[in-house]
């Protein structure tokens, strides 16, 4: 017999699978500088494209002369939209059903908005001949307040849809107007709302911001004429779904193009879209023969890819007097942009902002959503954040709030009291959820008790008297947050982009000598994909992690999938991959047992091999296996280990978490000063601790950046006045603080392992929680609300509305 | 564009080539000797991406032209690696301590790091946040790098007191 077999625990151990904290595979690569991201491609002959873009926000083309341009000795061609008409590329369809100008022809509707695209020999001839390209605009009034959009005498800014009285979402009934949506009750919101004890109304404003990866968006086009093969190399976070739509709108078919994502430097959204970028530098590719790329830079990634939020939210709170909601309503104005090109379900143009009834058993609830044009940049894309959850969980928490302050109530009591019940799982929600599971109390009881929450009610007392006492000029806020997220679009039966259903796949290969290739549908942005499908299927096939390559983003080798955003990659791929590697287990069950001369049912699974029930000795581990399949299956058995599987998530994922943040504020400088924030997630079953925090963290950080500073701020005639990173914020490391993680495991009863994705929590609970924090230091002064972003100016602001500040 | 000819050592080896005047030291090093180590992600100098460490100074490429970096000696992150190979301390502990995610910023950071610690080997953490302040991050929310440059702070002082 062969030497004394290790442990379970030992074995278990080599997996390195779930639950393990894994060294990243990816950063071998990644911390020599070894990564292979867009701007790093380099292809024999390559030509740069750079675009002319409209300094307007909003006006007239009146004319475009190249003349000049051309001239410039490496200048290889220009493209205007005069180019792209016979082509009908002039305008491209958006991921909502709209259409978007890839090159703007009668007018501009943006500052930033494409107008020409110069090639070039090098980047530096290009951007000279940008500037060579003579174009003469007539300037019109700017639209910029989307809710002044649908005023009576606001003119219509889009010239496509003049007279259309119904768009992809309905009817429209306005020129400005995209669609109105509407989910629940309203008449029994409306009953409900009457007959409260106590009712709160405020406008919450979920700003205007920028996902802002670190890597902006961009491209190489390659179009092979000898045959016929297109190839576009880019920062896409769904090549395949950009790959269908890219032959749908070229013509060219689908199998003879290929779209690579190769490294991405962090996507948050932005990079879910597709661009006018794309289609010109394919479009000059095809026209040059040789290889285009287009690189955005900074001021052309904020002014011009998509954007997020840009939500305002009317609420309506009704309670009992001893604070049980009875009924929440909101009606909204949401402002798309100059084109809708949010990346939303096709069924739901708001996303999924219904689940605003966030982690409370409301009763019942009512939404109404109006989108609007307006003259700024298309987009609308889920930042961090699954389709709208950010400004549904943040439209709730401060609404809780704000109710609590009417009652009298501490914000952890009210939310205590109106949270869901761990026995109401599966729970419906009055706008049509089922949430999978939960276990809220038991989550917000150990943060508060964590943080001593009664101990810094009573300190800030304290120093909420001394304050009134002159003797300290800062005052205490505690912000509480608690967040229900839904994520892993989804179930096709409702969640489909352009009509393509939002499953994902995995593809499994074993090779003979016992090592995989997986091969999903998604794409890491920075996630840490290959380790982490690695564990997944570690554990369900017993092959060591380490073993197994994992490969993503080429849409010729790697099976459909929709991609990744909107935390669905665990949810849906991670599925995916486990139920792939359990056809390759009971492969493997098969060919064990024709080893062993047993039944099938006479095997048992242990971690890494199977044994004979009751004969343990008597055993074939997955690399026996593996090799066996490749020589010795059972007659009428194919050879080999293979196993593909396409995922349709029978329902969505709802991670939950609780936060508390505690903030000091100098009321004379209005610097806010983050002393603590402790972060409970609970994401289901945890596949690699390590990364979940880093996630959290880096969440965190994104959503400290959007509560305390980001807003794309547009002046009157749509100039985007911080297109730059001296002006927008991103937090550093000075401002960032440093956060305090935890967590509760409540596994997903139908995700095939339990998990729920975590990627996006964050960002959804963090704003809210500093934002209440802000909101909660001055709450004793009289204060229901203040909108963010709480930059130092803005909160001195309210220190001084307040009468606080000595100047 | 009339070219100059320009010389530099880049990562201990001697290179040359010519060069527009207004050619940016990053794209040089970029498009030219083929180092894409160091990436471009703002073009203000604001998010430090493209940090190079330059006559032993942290220089964000991205804000010199290749002209005034000539004769210059200059490491970038793909000259960080030992001789045999394996990972320098910071890479490693960057590694260990999940100090990365997308990996996009990290290059710069670890350039950054490197020269921080040349200048102050034993820095607090409140040191080490204001010494990688000019490089943004997106994805870690700082923790964890702040967490792996103390590692190797702490393996580098080690490593310097017992070969001394």
């Amino acid at each position: 017999m062969s030497a004394e077999i290790e442990s379970t625990e030992a074995r278990t151990q080599k997996l390195e699978g779930l639950g393990a904290k894994r060294k990243r595979v990816e950063d071998v690569r990644f911390t020599q500088g070894k990564g292979n991201y867009v701007d790093d491609l380099k292809f024999p002959g390559m030509v740069f494209g750079d675009f002319v873009r409209s300094p307007y926000g909003h006006a007239r083309v009146k004319s475009i002369n190249t003349e000049a341009a051309l001239k410039l000795p490496g200048v290889k061609a220009v493209l205007t939209a005069a180019d792209l008409k016979p082509l009908k590329l002039d305008f491209m369809p958006t991921l909502a059903g709209d259409v978007q100008a890839v090159l703007a022809d009668d007018k501009v509707l943006f500052q930033g908005q494409e107008v020409a695209l110069v090639v070039a020999e090098d980047r530096y001839i290009a951007a000279d001949a940008v500037d060579l390209v003579e174009v003469e605009y007539e300037g019109l009034p700017a639209q910029v307040d989307p809710n002044r959009a649908m005023d009576a005498d606001a003119p219509g800014l889009r010239d496509d849809l003049r007279g259309k009285t119904s768009g992809a979402h309905g009817p429209r009934k306005h020129d400005n107007h995209i669609f109105t949506w509407e989910v629940g009750d309203a008449e029994g919101t409306e009953r409900a709302l009457k007959q409260a004890d106590v009712m709160a109304k405020e406008l919450i404003v979920y700003q205007r911001v920028h996902p802002c990866p670190l890597e902006t968006c961009g491209c190489v086009a390659s179009m092979d004429k000898v045959n016929g093969h297109l190839t576009v190399w880019g920062t896409f976070q769904a090549p395949h779904a950009v790959r269908t739509v890219a032959s749908l709108i070229s013509g060219i078919p689908e199998h003879k193009i290929r779209i690579i994502s190769p490294d991405i430097g962090g996507g948050f959204g932005n990079k879910v879209g597709v661009y006018p970028g794309y289609i010109c530098s394919t479009v000059a590719s095809i026209v040059l023969g040789v290889p285009v790329k287009w690189v955005e830079d900074r001021m052309e990634n904020l002014q011009s890819t998509a954007f997020a939020r840009d939500y305002h939210m009317t609420g309506e709170i009704g309670a009992t007097k001893d604070g049980r909601i009875t009924a929440l309503r909101c009606n909204m104005i949401a402002d798309h942009g100059a084109f809708d090109a949010c990346a939303d379900p096709t069924k739901y143009p708001a996303g999924f902002f219904s689940i605003c009834t966030g982690s409370y058993d409301i009763p019942v609830a009512h939404v109404v959503v109006d989108g609007v044009y307006t003259n700024k940049a298309p987009g609308g894309v889920a930042y961090r954040c699954s389709f709208r959850v950010t400004e549904a969980s943040y439209f709730i928490e401060r609404m809780v709030d704000i109710l609590a302050r009417k009652l009298n109530v501490d914000p952890a009591e009210i939310r205590r009291k109106n949270l869901i019940r761990k026995e109401q799982f599966p729970y419906h929600s009055a706008l049509g959820w089922e949430y999978d599971s939960g276990d809220y109390h038991t989550a917000l009881d150990k943060v508060l008790k964590a943080v001593d929450y009664t101990g810094l009610r009573e300190e800030q007392k304290r120093k909420r008297e001394a304050f009134a006492r002159a003797e300290t000029r800062k005052l205490m806020g505690i912000g509480v947050s608690f967040f229900t997220e839904i994520v892993g679009a989804g179930p096709i039966k409702n969640c489909d982009i352009l009509g393509l259903g939002m499953f994902d796949s995995c593809e499994i290969r074993v090779h003979p000598t016992g090592s995989a290739i997986a091969r999903l549908g998604t794409i890491s942005q920075g996630q840490g994909h290959a380790t982490t499908f690695a564990q997944i299927l570690a554990s369900e096939i017993g092959i060591p992690a380490a073993n197994i390559t994992v490969e993503e983003g080429d849409t010729d080798t790697a099976p459909y999938g929709l991609g990744t955003y909107g935390s669905r990659s665990t949810p849906v791929a991670g599925a995916a991959t486990a139920m792939a590697g359990r056809k390759i287990r009971a492969k493997a069950q098969m060919i064990a047992a024709y080893l062993l001369e047993v039944h099938d049912d006479d095997l048992e699974w242990d971690v890494d091999r199977f044994r004979v029930k009751g004969v343990p000795e008597r055993q074939k581990t997955m690399t026996e296996i593996a090799f066996a399949a490749y020589n010795k299956v059972p007659p009428g058995m194919e050879p080999g280990l293979e196993a593909v599987s396409y995922y349709d998530p029978p329902n969505m994922t709802y991670p939950f978490g609780a936060y508390v943040c505690v903030v000091d504020i100098d009321v004379d400088t209005g610097v806010t000063d983050i002393r603590r924030f402790y972060a409970l997630d609970d994401c289901g079953t945890r596949i690699n601790p390590t990364i979940i925090e880093g996630q959290v963290h880096g969440g965190l950080t994104e959503a400290l950046g959007i509560a305390m500073g980001q807003e794309m701020a547009y002046d009157e005639l749509g100039n985007l006045k911080n297109a730059s990173l001296l002006d927008y914020f991103l937090p550093t490391a000075v401002e960032t603080p440093v956060w305090e993680t935890d967590y509760t495991t409540t596994p997903s009863p139908h995700h095939p392992i339990g998990a729920k994705g975590v990627g996006e929590s964050p960002n959804v609970g963090g704003v809210s929680a500093i934002s209440n924090a802000v909101n909660d230091a001055f709450a004793h002064l009289g204060l229901t609300h203040t909108q963010m972003p709480h930059d130092h100016w803005r909160v001195w602001k309210t220190a001084e509305r307040l009468n606080l500040t000595t100047v | 564009m009339p070219k100059m000819h320009v010389k530099l050592n880049v990562n201990n080896r001697e290179v040359e080539g010519l060069a527009e005047p207004r050619t940016l030291l990053i794209h040089f090093l970029r498009e030219q000797l083929g180092l894409t180590g160091p990436h471009i992600g703002c073009d203000t100098s604001h998010c430090g991406a493209c940090t190079v460490d330059l006559n032993g100074k942290s220089v964000k490429s991205c804000t010199m032209f290749v002209a005034q970096a000539n004769g210059a000696e200059i490491t970038t992150i793909e000259g960080f690696v030992n001789a045999d190979g394996s990972l320098h301390v910071l890479q490693e502990m960057f590694r260990e301590h999940h100090g990365l995610q997308c990996g996009f910023c990290t290059p710069g950071m670890i350039t950054r790091a490197y020269r921080l610690l040349q200048e102050n080997p034993h820095p607090s953490e409140a040191e080490i946040r204001m010494g990688i302040s000019g490089n943004l991050c997106r994805c870690t929310g700082y923790q964890n790098i702040v967490k792996a440059i103390r590692a190797a702070a702490d393996r580098m002082s080690h490593a310097k007191e017992a070969a001394e």
